[in-house]
């Protein structure tokens, strides 16, 4: 016998004797529109007790704010790219920046060109200890998330795994048409992007490396970022 | 008495009567109770969402044998090897055997209580792998040698004094006492380790089935850099850690910050699916996922406290629990502590030598309370105490709860010791606090009050008569 | 109204006043108070310690003895869930399992009783005094009974209430747990008080007499002057 053909006999055993349904459970929820399968009807539930959201996007960018800010990250919505560009040429000045990294894509293209600074790009690939000597990594990413403030990313559309996670400043670049309500909605749309062809990873970011290990006294930057910075395009 | 049970009481004494302790676990606590509130009443209703919670984890676990198939064929379409590891030698075996297939030579690895539970790390160190804890609480635990305290807060018993002069201790830095300083310490010390490591090791908090993706969250960002350089990641997973569909994290992360952490979101939720796929410019050469099952399909047999395997190990029934913010983590003297750690500890450990857990309870309720996925924590202790004395019943207090029954069964007799007991009466006032007082356990530290004159049977009969 | 008391064994022999008071409370509602005099306990301490056979039997006799009352009103959070809670547990799938179920719907803890059975808030209680009341775990958890005790003690003319930090913070009181692992138990109780001695009350006040015991006991032995009261004792008081 496999292992696998173990446990899963020993599994098959076990629910053999049937565990009651939670007696505090109303089944069949007469709340909840018919004809919705299990894949819906748990996200359509959640919707209902977890934290509210409003529909416009005006009011989801302003919860985003709220959010993102709480969580200690910098918020910028900019009219235009060039404000964009700007307020990263003051980031780097204000860091002293001398080496970013990053990966290609529209808006990282853009505002990398005007920064003029030593790139290590990722696409390719990249040695580790480059990557560990930039002051900053500047990425795109797959959604912002009004509910909790949060940037998911992934390795195709943000570089990889390690660019936002091992410069000590992660800079993101996103659209408005980006911003969705919930993690149910962030989770759906990877889900119609992908179509079951997922990347290795992905990550929802919410604010910069933190802890709390030591005398419960919040830290920034244990071991990620200290400053994460979402910048806000039309 | 077993070994264990001794150990817990000694401990217990200990950390019961260090009125340092007490105040300090309190003022550890008292900032989650706050923030926990502040989130969770931003739920448009936390009680609906603990209901959906616990429906979809019963949904999981009792339907296991389904999930697991359909996370296993997932991750292996996209190259992950999959081990299915039926007791924690296996699991071992095959993680040391990985490490030395690839020669590697520098392990590190993010925090995962299964791990401690296989007790991974002495495996590894036996076969001259050095192993580097990532995450800050378990890297102090580790460099002083002792487990985790809590098992979300590993170093919540240690102040930043102590910190320090462990750091100066074991690492030559220079002493100070501001928390930032001493975090930067640890991450500098780190940031060689991750850059360097052949192997990352981590654990995971959901295995999703439907995508084959298992997902990790944390505050500090240690697992994800332990998963991104290191050119072989093994995540190690228990087999509850099942959840039926990717939609189903947007309840579920949520949930453990606010419980486990007064978070409204934590930091990193990270979602792995594979090796590093064509076009992605890194990640790991090889995924392995350890499927670990150590004893859990036991407790999934026992449909009675097969909820206990909802878990998602977010430490809030700890939080809440006074017995383990008395005796502190460390007494429970295993790798899951608190309620739901003497909840399953007899089931993945042994019954009878582990009962004593059960058993160090009021019974409050608190812990269940406080579940996010309404597991009946304390009604399963009084579970464990049943079982344990059906299987092996201690047979003084056998005879003494046989007497009780009898009595209680026969006013007369009841009526008779009642009398009986306000006789002797007199003698509580010589023999207490002494050798011979019956209950010398509570007049050590307690009065006990007397026998009233005359009892209610006593009293109302005389009124009837009047 | 006819209705009949449970009066748990540790009242029976430590604290009568208690089933007293009640007594007293019902009759001036207007009610008669029926006290059947074979009953001994409910069964909770065996049950506790994994002895359910054991509690079984008690709990049999229990049933019978109470098989034609109308409305059981028991003094004490943790014999009322004893026998509301874990009597059907314990005669799960037993032949006299519709017959525990049955005692178990018509029997409540005393403020429960009071508040949402009787519809009484104000049962013309004088009492001068500031106290504080305490949460009984098995009132709170296992019955819900958090508003209840309040409510009635609100009502009482000239009782000041205050709340402690951690009302609902257990005792440490917990059954045989108090003898078992006393060093436990008892730092939980000097939490407790010192939860207590921080509202500057005269009296602490419960609904369960055990809590009593374990708080009386710490204070004694802390040598403070707050006094111990039931909440039936209070609501006796004219």
């Amino acid at each position: 016998m496999t292992n696998r053909e173990i446990i899963l006999g020993r599994i098959r055993e076990a629910l053999k004797a049937p565990a009651p349904h939670p007696a505090f459970l109303e089944l069949g929820r007469a709340d909840l529109p018919v004809g919705l399968d299990a894949r819906q009807r748990v996200p359509a539930t959640a919707q209902k007790w977890l934290p509210p959201v409003g529909q416009a996007t005006a009011e989801q960018i302003d919860l985003f704010r709220q959010n993102a800010e709480a969580l200690k990250a910098e918020f910028r919505a900019c009219a235009n790219v060039n404000e964009a560009i700007q307020h990263a040429k003051n980031l780097a000045a204000a860091g002293g920046w001398k080496k970013i990294g990053r990966h290609r894509g529209e808006l990282t293209d853009s505002v990398a060109r005007e920064l003029g600074l030593v790139e290590v790009q990722t696409d390719q690939g990249y040695a580790v200890d480059d990557l560990e000597g930039c002051d900053a990594g500047l990425t795109e990413c797959e959604t912002l998330v009004a509910q909790t403030g949060s940037v998911l990313v992934s390795a195709p559309g943000s570089g990889g795994r390690a660019l936002s996670i091992l410069p000590p400043h992660h800079v993101v670049l996103a659209r408005r048409n980006q911003m969705v309500p919930d993690l149910s909605a962030a989770l759906q749309r990877v889900q119609e992007k992908f179509k079951g062809k997922f990347p290795s990873f992905m990550s929802f970011i919410s604010g910069p490396s933190r802890t709390g290990d030591i005398e419960r006294i919040l830290v920034l930057g244990a071991h990620g970022p200290k400053k994460l910075t979402i910048l806000l395009l039309p | 008495m077993n070994a264990h049970a001794k150990e817990f009481n000694e401990s217990a004494r200990r950390y019961t009567a260090d009125l340092h302790h007490r105040d300090w676990i309190q003022k550890a606590l008292s900032g989650y109770y706050a923030k926990r509130d502040e989130f969770k009443n931003r739920f448009q209703s936390w009680s609906g969402a603990r209901d959906l919670a616990a429906e979809t984890k019963w949904e999981a676990i009792n339907h296991l044998d389904r999930y697991l198939d359909e996370f296993v064929s997932k991750l292996e379409a996209r190259g992950t090897k999959v081990f299915w590891a039926p007791d924690a030698q296996a699991a071992r075996d095959y993680i040391v055997g990985v490490a030395k297939q690839h020669q590697v030579r520098a392990v590190i690895k993010s925090k995962s209580m299964t791990a401690e539970e296989i007790h991974l790390n002495d495996a590894l160190a036996q076969a001259g792998f050095e192993v580097a804890e990532s995450d800050l609480g378990e890297y102090i635990v580790q460099l002083r040698e002792e487990p985790p305290y809590h098992l979300v807060f590993p170093a919540m018993h240690l102040t930043r004094q102590q910190i320090s002069d462990l750091f100066h201790d074991k690492l030559g830095s220079e002493p100070t006492n501001n928390p930032e300083d001493l975090t930067m310490v640890a991450r500098r010390v780190m940031r060689r380790k991750y850059c360097k490591a052949e192997m990352g090791i981590s654990g995971a908090n959901f295995a999703i089935a439907e995508t084959g993706m298992i997902s990790i969250t944390e505050n500090e960002g240690n697992a994800r850099l332990t998963t991104s350089l290191p050119k072989i990641h093994v995540a190690l997973v228990g087999i509850e850690k099942v959840l039926p569909r990717l939609s189903d994290l947007a309840l579920f992360l949520p949930m453990l910050a606010t419980a486990g952490a007064g978070q409204s979101i934590t930091c990193y939720n990270t979602l792995y699916g594979g090796p590093r796929q064509p076009g992605e410019p890194d990640g790991p050469e090889e995924f392995h996922v350890v499927l670990l099952d150590n004893r859990r399909t036991e407790l999934l047999a026992d449909a009675e406290q097969r909820d206990a395997l909802h878990c998602i190990r977010c430490g809030a029934c700890l939080n809440v629990c006074p017995i383990f913010k008395n005796v502190g983590g460390h007494s429970y003297g295993t790798t899951y502590q608190g309620p739901i750690g003497s909840v399953i500890t007899p089931h993945l450990r042994g019954l009878q030598d582990w009962k004593h857990l059960s058993q160090a309870s009021s019974l409050c309720g608190a812990c269940t309370e406080a579940c996010p996925v309404k597991i009946n924590l304390h009604h399963h202790l009084l579970h464990n105490r049943r079982n344990a004395v059906r299987a092996r019943p201690a047979l003084l207090e056998k005879l003494i709860q046989f007497g009780f029954a009898r009595m209680m069964c026969h006013p007369a007799l009841y009526q008779f010791a009642s009398r009986v007991g306000r006789l002797a009466q007199p003698l509580q006032r010589w023999l207490g606090g002494t050798i011979l007082d019956p209950v010398r356990a509570w007049t050590k530290t307690r009065s006990f009050p007397p026998l009233a004159k005359r009892s209610f049977h006593e009293l109302w009969r005389e009124r009837k008569v009047s | 109204m006819k209705i009949t008391l449970f009066i748990p064994c540790f009242v029976d022999q430590f604290y009568p006043q208690v089933g007293m008071s009640i007594v007293h409370v019902l009759e001036r509602l207007g009610h008669t108070v029926d006290y059947p005099e074979a009953q001994t306990c409910c069964g909770q301490p065996p049950f506790n310690a994994g002895f359910w056979d054991e509690a079984r039997a008690v709990a049999e006799r229990q049933m019978a003895i109470f098989r034609d009352a109308e409305s059981v009103v028991i003094a004490s959070g943790s014999c009322a869930t004893m026998v509301r809670v874990f009597y059907p547990e314990l005669f799960h799938q037993h032949p006299r399992e519709a017959e525990a179920r049955a005692l178990a719907a018509k029997t409540f803890e005393f403020s429960d009783f009071l508040v949402n059975r009787l519809g009484v808030l104000d049962v013309g209680a004088r009492f001068a005094g500031r106290a504080t009341f305490h949460d009984g775990c098995h009132g709170l958890r296992e019955l819900g009974s958090k508003k209840a005790p309040r409510q009635l003690l609100q009502h009482v003319k000239g009782l000041e209430l205050v709340e402690m930090t951690e009302a609902e913070t257990c005792c440490g009181f917990g059954g045989t747990f108090a003898v078992k692992f006393p060093m436990i138990s008892t730092a939980m109780g000097e939490i407790k008080c010192a939860s207590i001695a921080g509202t500057g009350a005269d009296y602490v006040v419960s609904n369960d007499s055990s809590c009593l015991m374990q708080i009386r006991g710490v204070l004694d032995r802390q040598g403070k002057s707050i006094k111990t009261l039931h909440l039936a004792e209070v609501l006796a008081q004219t």
